[in-house]
């Protein structure tokens, strides 16, 4: 049970800090929004990475799904509806649609063409969601109300939210890691790292990939419905496809050996993004060359980053050199 | 005589002008190992690509255990039992060699639409891969990554991907590439004790490895099959001597 | 009809400013493998560095020829600061690093020139005012500017087949492209021959920005949306296919013009106004992707399948 665990247990130190963050002086209104935004891109940047790291699929339109499922909550908004067991499902079945419909056609391809490919139909949902004017159109939609469940409004006490989203993101993990370790996982695997082998055996990956993607796009909606639940606004800004260029950041920062690491790029992300926000007013000329220099320095992520040091170090080291020659 | 576990008849392919295949017909009966030789360019492998279903003949028919599976992709044809090698070996590189061998029992025992049991508790699974790897020798690299093993253990390792799909026929694209005398004595070894339970389509270089297993050979030149006969008969051949095996080639 | 024909000549006229763009991304990943999601910025920058020197030396045309060479000397400056790290990268690495780049490169424009879009006006001279135009059919008049801008659009690209298709540089871009361990046995520099490249399509975006300055707003975002369209032409067109992106381009130039303009009207004879504005707003706004997803669901590879495949 050891080898299992020191893999997970970078995923568990972060799921662990941020249930007891609120008791440790994060407990303002300030710094849980913060948090939940963090939790809810992380949900989304998990199942990105399951894409990414798991089944190989890059796709740069990953914020589309999270802006269908926020888009759902909006639209049944406008309508007067917010009650939980009807919106939440809806907004996930919405982007799951999304997601076998525009999967459909972007499997179909591969390598870079599947990445300009999501990112074209990522563009498309913008547009789209750009032009419902009645649902705000450019500017974006505010919130009537938070969902209720069960015409109870309990989403609108902070900590419950926070400790919904934190519960969400635990089981998008477990059910993420459990998924990669079972039989569809194991074809997922094989088929990215070697798809003619997969063949061979008499595995045609399309079906699988597609599953994939449709699960990836039903958390993403999930994290939609959350994400208008937690900002009450809503805008086409959320599709926009730096957006998913960041979720895509969270993943690689993180490191796509391990759909965990997500979670921890998606804290540090959003938390960089806030401080330097503060700081600065064009805070992105800090923000663009750290990740380059993220991408070109660490490609395993933060996760690899000790790894790596510690090889930086004993390179420089001539003397442990020549032990080990 | 039985019928054929595969049967090609009048198998054509062209590229452009080049003709690579043309008008190819042979069998493989059960239990037997038919061999296909030829010098280089003579479309051995572009033969093995129309068989496995990865390259659509031009005209022809291939039939496949009571079946016409010309019109069948590749992994169609693995699901009816046509295990393929590759000339380059082709393996997962992240999976143990146990989960490679595994993986291709799964694919033949259930359905893999499952989502939440690990894959790698599954006894029935574990126990079927184990037993093929055996059957190669690499029972004691079970669980060793697959990309750490030497070359000629991933010679195996592919081996027992095909013989854990329970097929019906091989068909080896130059098992033998790339290894060693020892690691070739091993193979040469396993072959022999394979031809009794499935057919073996095989192209090889490596002509004494040809002549100590193929019950029948096949010649190929220029993607014509010139002839095809037992072992004694080819290596007699006159026109087989000119065309390909040279005069040193047997001395 | 007429304003079916005005429609139909603005199309023409993206398009051949997507082609521009399209074609130095498409032979950038043609020859050198890269993913460069940076190369909108090029377009962005011609514009800007078109509308600013064009007021300082007083002439658009001035200001458009500057622009060129400025967008080289950034393409150059950022691949040997960032592009040609990536060369040997996966994809997922080479479309985080020139994302990167984007935002910072947009966010220096933004601190530079503001957020507010800069107004450039058609260049005078060509009829004498800005409001000169060419009486194209009885009683329709069109900017003179926006016919350049099509000549143009047909005069660059039977350039670059020529220099493609019958130079020497050409058929190592084009021999690079499919085999190119073979061409650097040859003894081509590769690096040399990928630099040229990169350089030529970073001018060639440079130039299509500062043509489409008068028309559109120059704004920080410019370059994303036509990078986007641009991506919609490769995949349509077939990547690494000069000819098939001015193709895809033309088509997606057109149908994008023509679909905002017509589609309301036509939904109109179904719906009730109102509706039919935001139906056919949503419909034309999805119209070019609704055709790329039609292509490739037919032809996975695109129209002209060629150069590197996957």
């Amino acid at each position: 049970m050891t080898a299992p665990f020191r893999k997970h247990a970078l995923a568990l130190a972060t799921l662990l800090a941020l249930a007891a963050a609120p008791f440790l002086g994060f407990g303002d209104g300030f710094a849980l929004s913060l948090l939940a935004r963090a939790m809810i891109l992380g949900m989304a940047a998990v199942s990105l990475s399951l894409l990414v790291g798991g089944a190989g699929l890059v796709s740069l339109g990953h914020a589309a799904t999270m802006g269908i499922g926020a888009y759902t909550v909006v639209a049944f908004d406008a309508a007067g509806v917010s009650e939980g067991l009807i919106v939440f499902p809806a907004a996930i079945a919405a982007a799951a649609a999304y997601a076998l419909v525009t999967g459909a056609v972007s499997l179909r391809t591969s390598g870079v063409h599947f990445i300009m490919i999501t990112l074209a139909f990522g563009q498309m949902a913008f547009f789209t969601t750009s032009s419902f004017s009645s649902l705000g159109g450019d500017d974006g939609y505010t919130l009537y109300a938070r969902t209720e469940w069960l015409g109870t409004r309990i989403l609108d006490n902070r900590l419950t939210f926070h400790f919904l989203c934190l519960g969400l993101l635990a089981l998008v993990w477990v059910g993420g890691n459990l998924l990669l370790g079972s039989r569809f996982g194991r074809v997922l695997r094989a088929a990215r790292e070697n798809p003619q082998r997969a063949l061979a055996v008499g595995f045609q990956p399309y079906p699988y990939r597609l599953v994939a993607y449709v699960m990836a796009g039903a958390v993403g909606g999930l994290a939609g419905a959350l994400l208008a639940n937690a900002t009450e606004f809503v805008s086409p800004a959320l599709l926009s496809w730096t957006r998913s260029g960041e979720l895509l950041f969270m993943v690689i920062l993180g490191g796509v050996g391990q759909i965990g690491g997500a979670i921890l790029g998606a804290l540090a992300i959003v938390l960089l993004e806030e401080s330097l926000s503060h700081l600065m007013v064009y805070w992105r000329l800090v923000f663009g060359p750290l990740l380059v220099l993220s991408v070109l320095f660490l490609p395993d992520g933060l996760v690899g980053a000790p790894l790596r040091l510690r090889a930086a170090i004993r390179f420089a080291s001539p003397k442990r050199r020549n032990a080990d020659a | 005589m039985p019928d054929p576990l595969l049967e090609l008849r009048g198998l054509s392919k062209n590229f452009g002008a080049l003709t690579v295949t043309s008008d190819v017909s042979l069998t493989v009966l059960p239990g037997e190992i038919h061999a296909i030789i030829g010098p280089n360019g003579a479309g051995k492998t572009t033969l093995i690509h129309q068989i496995s279903g990865t390259l659509r003949p031009d005209r022809g028919t291939i039939r496949f255990a009571g079946q016409d599976v010309t019109a069948l992709p590749f992994e169609r044809r693995a699901r009816l039992g046509l295990a393929r090698s590759f000339q380059i070996t082709s393996i997962v590189p992240g999976f143990t060699a146990l989960e490679n061998v595994a993986l291709a029992v799964q694919a033949r025992s259930g359905s893999s639409f499952r989502f939440l049991r690990p894959v790698a508790n599954e006894k029935a699974l574990n126990e079927e891969a184990r037993a093929a790897l055996d059957t190669v020798g690499l029972g004691r690299v079970a669980d060793r990554g697959a990309a750490a093993l030497s070359h000629g253990e991933k010679r195996q390792l592919e081996l027992a991907i095909a013989i854990a799909m329970n097929p019906r026929l091989l068909l080896l694209d130059e098992p033998l590439a790339g290894a060693g005398p020892e690691e070739t004595e091993r193979l040469i070894g396993i072959l022999r004790e394979l031809r009794s339970r499935y057919g073996i389509l095989l192209v090889e270089h490596d002509m004494q490895a040809v002549f100590a297993l193929a019950d029948r050979i096949s010649v190929l030149v220029y993607g014509r099959v010139i002839v095809t006969g037992t072992v004694d008969e080819i290596r007699d051949h006159p026109e087989v001597r000119t065309a390909y095996l040279g005069e040193d080639a047997l001395a | 009809m007429s304003m079916l024909l005005v429609q139909a000549l603005n199309g023409l006229q993206f398009g051949v400013l997507l082609f521009l763009v399209a074609a130095g991304l498409s032979l950038v990943f043609g020859v050198m493998d890269l993913i460069n999601l940076a190369h909108g910025v090029q377009y962005m920058l011609g514009a800007y560095v078109a509308a600013t020197l064009g007021v300082w030396t007083g002439s658009f045309w001035l200001g458009a020829l500057l622009a060129m060479p400025v967008a080289l000397l950034v393409g150059l400056a950022l691949e040997w600061l960032v592009f040609r790290h990536l060369y040997r990268r996966d994809h997922l690495s080479q479309v985080l690093a020139t994302f990167g780049v984007i935002l910072t490169v947009e966010e220096a424009t933004r601190a530079l020139w503001g957020s507010a879009p800069q107004t450039v006006l058609e260049p005078s001279g060509l009829t004498g005012g800005p409001m000169g135009g060419v009486e194209i059919v009885a009683g329709l008049i069109y900017p003179t500017y926006r016919l350049v801008i099509i000549g143009v659009g047909i005069v660059v690209p039977l350039l670059l087949w020529f220099l493609v298709e019958r130079t020497r540089a050409g058929m190592l871009v084009r021999a690079g492209a499919t085999h190119p361990a073979m061409v650097s046995a040859l003894g081509v520099d590769i690096r040399r021959l990928f630099t040229v490249v990169f350089a030529f399509g970073a001018m060639l975006a440079g130039f299509a920005g500062a043509l489409a300055s008068p028309i559109f707003p120059v704004a920080p975002g410019m370059g994303d949306t036509v990078l986007i369209l641009c991506f919609v032409v490769i995949v349509i067109g077939g990547v690494g296919s000069i000819r098939g992106a001015f193709i895809a381009a033309l088509l997606v130039g057109l149908l994008d013009s023509v679909g905002r303009a017509m589609l309301p009207d036509l939904l109109r004879l179904v719906l009730d106004p109102s509706s039919a504005r935001q139906t056919g707003a949503a419909l034309a706004s999805m119209l070019v992707y609704i055709v790329m997803a039609a292509i490739l669901f037919f032809r996975p590879a695109g129209l002209f399948p060629g150069g590197r495949a996957a």
